[in-house]
């Protein structure tokens, strides 16, 4: 039903810092009606993980968070372990999760009931709108225990099980990330394997895997054999959707990323942003060395990517091999600021240039577009990274910042002041629950492109105060 | 020196061609499904083309008599559906590899075993990648649904009337039931396939090989069935469009707000609820949805084609200042770029998401922008790239589109409320060495 039909034409104005048409509100706390994004979902969702010791929960928890919390959406993980490591300050050995073992049960139920609390309170009071609920969850029971509980609080229920029986991965799983947990500080390699290996047996005899008759009304993905197959029910809305295409996409294959920036390029030299000009003598040199550092690396089925601007590309062209364009990759539109240099944006646009040291993730340059824009539009660059196995990628400033946000987990504030020096590649190597990340500075010297955040950020400052952090140029 | 230029839709695409397999008994929505996935890989630029086998058989079989034709036991009828697969197949062969197709939908009920073999074989042999799509239902409600909007209208029923076509339909899917062999978890493990059954509510996918298999599971995973309306409108005639000036972001002109007063009167009449309403981010869509008095999304994604170099000019101004671009544009409009901006290729792959989520919704009001209006109309109108840029999408009418059969339904409702017009239509001479009165002949009246 739609609502006061009054012919009352309200007057727009422009947000100062995101660029956003709204109602002017001349005084009246009238309540906008645009929202300035689609909505993923009306109610927080819980995600909650289905499987025995193992089998990726944690990976698979920790992967999703790291990428609905890049693409906005703010997540956290819960992770049952955790709790029940606090409650029960040393571990002794597997018997703890002997289903016999009563006095365990009752820890366990307790971390189960604390954990599902300050969830509530995450949803409730810290805006939160997605929470992962890490836990083995592998009895009809518990999972019937928190289908109440989002009941009762109204938020909607997603489980991920994972089911794998390749014995192989599962003992590369407990290689990789158990024998290095806190439980087995005080073992060997060997004993932490053969406890954990017990571990999973107690679960063995109560595991009620998802049924596909009994279960039918509930939502939820099992992942078999590590993404060989899955089944999928029942998804409720977008941001589900979101999750299954995304965890449909991601894969354990061993592969290297590597980021890299253009070779400086003409603009770069005169301290101007934005544009389209080609490199420079010291960008020529870098890409044929980064030429011969690729050929060094010896990467099997190597893909290149590039953006559509001339300073990529011509670095690509260094390569000597195949290369993709994508549109997706250019570097942030600078709208009106483009090509300038930054003492030419304080001059012309001063307030703009303090509007954007206050919050430069949301800070969209007028007919430009913000950090904030640029993750967005990086989602399907993303979605094939995690796709694909050994990728370079040849991008920008700004666009890099983005990536490696993703890939390290950094917060929106810390993103757009990440060092991404020129002629400088990172390898990034996925590994237990992150990713290592390698600098390599091949030895070519180029300007220094990197604006740090200056202490007075308010639109009155001195333009000295503002070009304080500006770096070198001609 | 070797250079791959694709929007990284491509990528994977260059591959090898993919042949998609449909399965399933009659009336499960093998054709729907089929026609829909044509339509979306051809809109993100994807060239694919379907083959039913259905119509092979018509081609054959000049007249339907009955459901005995189908009959497991007439070997008449055997010889003559496997010749006409063959043919399909043949077919599929050519587009693939001769005509540049790179996804070819392979739609028939391919429900036995043997028969997926025989496609398997034929694929391996051409370096084809098979990803098959089943279907399940045993709702017989959908089914019976499916036969009225569909079977009922099919050539091979024009002599019946709909009681006689529904029962000869049944006996039809019952021929098929005695060999049906359904995609199996186990016994076709090593094959790429997606499952979908009861319409969408559960999906078995297995080994999904490469992008573009990844992105056709997505798509299935989005799409229903439920009924429903989408209703595309451009924002109020702007200030910027009565001068004849392109892009921007101008507000509404007298005529712009009384088009959204009778959009907001319009829509309350339609009387839908749960009616979601998105705009773009400019000034001119929010403007138009603010009249409304409802709750609307503002999505970045539907902001116009971003103009370049070009943006807020008139058509003179572009022929006086850039009479190259302005010659390679009507050249090519589709694919043409403006210095600095976009080209209507690039929107599409803006619009994508748009697209998706406009799949997994109901009812949406969607105000936007002429060029993003051509673009979304296409994809539901199913019009190629070279008819998209001169689709008539004039200010204050609404299109509302109605998904029915097997394609979409379009009325026009013009709301009566005067505007300019903002249609260039492609002029005669497109050189780029034309007079500049050439150039301007067809650019609409402006003050």
């Amino acid at each position: 039903v739609l609502g006061d039909m009054s012919t009352e034409q309200t007057e727009l104005t422009q947000t100062p810092l995101l660029k956003i048409w709204v109602p002017w509100a001349g005084g009246s706390t009238n309540q906008r009606r645009g929202s300035s994004r689609p909505q993923f979902t009306n109610s927080p969702t819980m995600i909650v993980m289905v499987g025995l010791p193992a089998r990726g929960k944690t990976y698979i928890s920790k992967k999703l968070t790291r990428y609905l919390n890049w693409i906005g959406v703010p997540t956290q993980v819960f992770n049952l372990g955790q709790y029940r490591r606090e409650a029960v300050k040393s571990y002794k050995n597997y018997e703890f999760f002997r289903p016999d073992n009563e006095e365990a049960m009752n820890i366990r139920r307790a971390c189960a009931l604390n954990a599902l609390k300050d969830i509530a309170n995450y949803f409730a009071k810290e805006q939160g709108q997605v929470a992962v609920f890490d836990a083995t969850n592998t009895t009809r029971e518990r999972r019937g225990v928190i289908i109440s509980f989002a009941k009762e609080k109204g938020y909607k229920v997603f489980f991920i099980e994972s089911i794998c029986d390749d014995p192989e991965i599962i003992e590369a799983n407990i290689m990789e990330v158990k024998v290095s947990s806190p439980d087995y500080e005080n073992c060997d390699k060997e004993e932490a394997l053969e406890d954990f290996l017990k571990r999973i047996e107690c679960y063995k005899t109560t595991y009620v895997s998802l049924d596909d008759e009994s279960d039918r009304h509930l939502s939820y993905i099992k992942i078999f054999n590590v993404g060989s197959r899955y089944l999928v029910n029942r998804v409720q809305d977008h941001i589900q959707s979101r999750i299954v295409y995304y965890l449909m996409n991601i894969h354990v294959t061993p592969r290297s990323i590597y980021l890299s920036r253009h070779g400086e390029s003409e603009l770069n030299l005169l301290g101007r942003i934005g544009g389209d000009s080609g490199l420079s003598s010291q960008g020529k040199k870098y890409a044929s060395t980064l030429s011969e550092f690729i050929r060094d690396q010896a990467i099997k089925d190597l893909k290149v990517w590039t953006s559509h601007m001339k300073r990529t590309i011509q670095t690509a062209e260094a390569l000597g091999v195949a290369y993709e364009q994508w549109k997706a990759l250019n570097e942030i539109d600078a709208g009106v600021c483009e090509e300038m240099t930054y003492e030419e944006i304080q001059e012309n646009y001063p307030e703009e240039f303090a509007m954007r040291d206050q919050d430069k993730y949301r800070y969209r340059y007028p007919k430009g577009e913000s950090y904030e824009d640029l993750v967005h539009r990086l989602e399907p660059v993303i979605m094939e990274l995690e796709r694909q196995e050994n990728v370079l990628v040849i991008c920008h400033q700004a666009v890099m910042r983005c990536l490696l946000a993703y890939f390290l987990d950094k917060s929106a504030d810390e993103l757009p002041y990440l060092k991404c020096p020129l002629h400088t590649v990172l390898r990034l190597t996925p590994v237990a629950y992150g990713c290592k990340i390698e600098p390599f500075y091949l030895n070519i010297k180029a300007v220094n492109t990197h604006r740090e955040k200056p202490v007075n950020v308010d639109v009155t400052r001195m333009p000295e105060e503002a070009l304080r952090t500006v770096p070198e140029h001609f | 020196m070797m250079n791959g230029y694709s929007y990284g839709m491509e990528i994977c695409m260059t591959n090898c061609p993919t042949l998609i397999v449909t399965v399933g008994l009659p009336a499960r929505g093998k054709t729907y499904i089929s026609k829909k996935l044509t339509r979306y890989l051809n809109w993100i630029g994807v060239p694919t083309k379907e083959f039913n086998v259905g119509q092979y058989r018509r081609e054959c079989v000049k007249i339907y008599k009955s459901f005995e034709f189908f009959r497991p036991d007439n070997e008449e009828g055997l010889k003559i559906r496997k010749q006409c697969a063959s043919a399909a197949l043949n077919d599929v062969r050519q587009y693939l590899t001769e005509e540049g197709g790179q996804v070819a939908v392979f739609d028939a009920t391919n429900t036995t075993r043997e028969r997926r073999e025989t496609i398997n074989r034929f694929a391996e042999q051409n370096g084809f990648k098979v990803f098959f799509v089943e279907s399940v239902c045993e709702d017989p409600d959908v089914i019976a649904e499916n036969i009225v909007q569909v079977k009922l209208g099919s050539p091979d029923y024009t002599h019946c009337n709909t009681e006689q076509a529904v029962e000869d339909f049944m006996k039809r899917i019952k021929c098929y039931e005695n060999s049906y062999q359904p995609l199996d978890e186990v016994l076709d493990r090593e094959l790429s396939f997606i499952k979908i059954i009861d319409v969408g509510r559960r999906y078995l996918v297995n080994q999904v090989q490469d992008h573009i298999q990844s992105r056709i599971v997505y798509y299935l995973m989005n799409i229903h069935i439920t009924p429903r309306s989408i209703y595309l409108c451009r924002h109020g005639e702007s200030e910027l469009n009565v001068r004849g000036r392109i892009g921007g972001d101008s507000g509404l002109t007298a005529r712009g707000k009384e088009f959204a007063r009778c959009l907001g009167q319009f829509m309350h009449k339609q009387g839908i609820s749960d009616l979601k309403v998105w705009t773009s981010q400019m000034k001119r869509t929010i403007q138009t949805a603010e009249a409304l008095g409802v709750p609307y999304e503002q999505w970045k994604a539907l902001n116009e084609i971003d103009a370049g170099v070009c943006e807020e000019l008139m058509y003179e101004e572009i022929q006086q200042r850039y009479p190259l671009e302005f010659a390679l544009r009507d050249q090519d409009k589709y694919r043409y770029r403006y210095p600095k901006g976009e080209s209507y290729e690039d929107l599409v792959q803006r619009l994508e998401p748009v697209i998706m989520e406009l799949e997994r919704q109901e009812n949406v009001l969607v105000i936007c922008h002429q060029a993003v209006m051509r673009c979304l109309l296409a994809y539901f109108l199913d019009k190629t790239a070279e008819e998209l840029p001169y689709l008539k999408c004039p200010l204050h009418s609404v299109l509302k589109l109605t998904p029915v059969a097997y394609g979409c339904k379009v009325e026009r409702i013009s709301l009566k409320v005067e505007a300019v017009n903002t249609h260039r239509e492609r002029p005669e001479n497109v050189n780029v060495h034309r007079t500049a009165e050439d150039a301007l002949q067809t650019v609409p009246a402006h003050l």
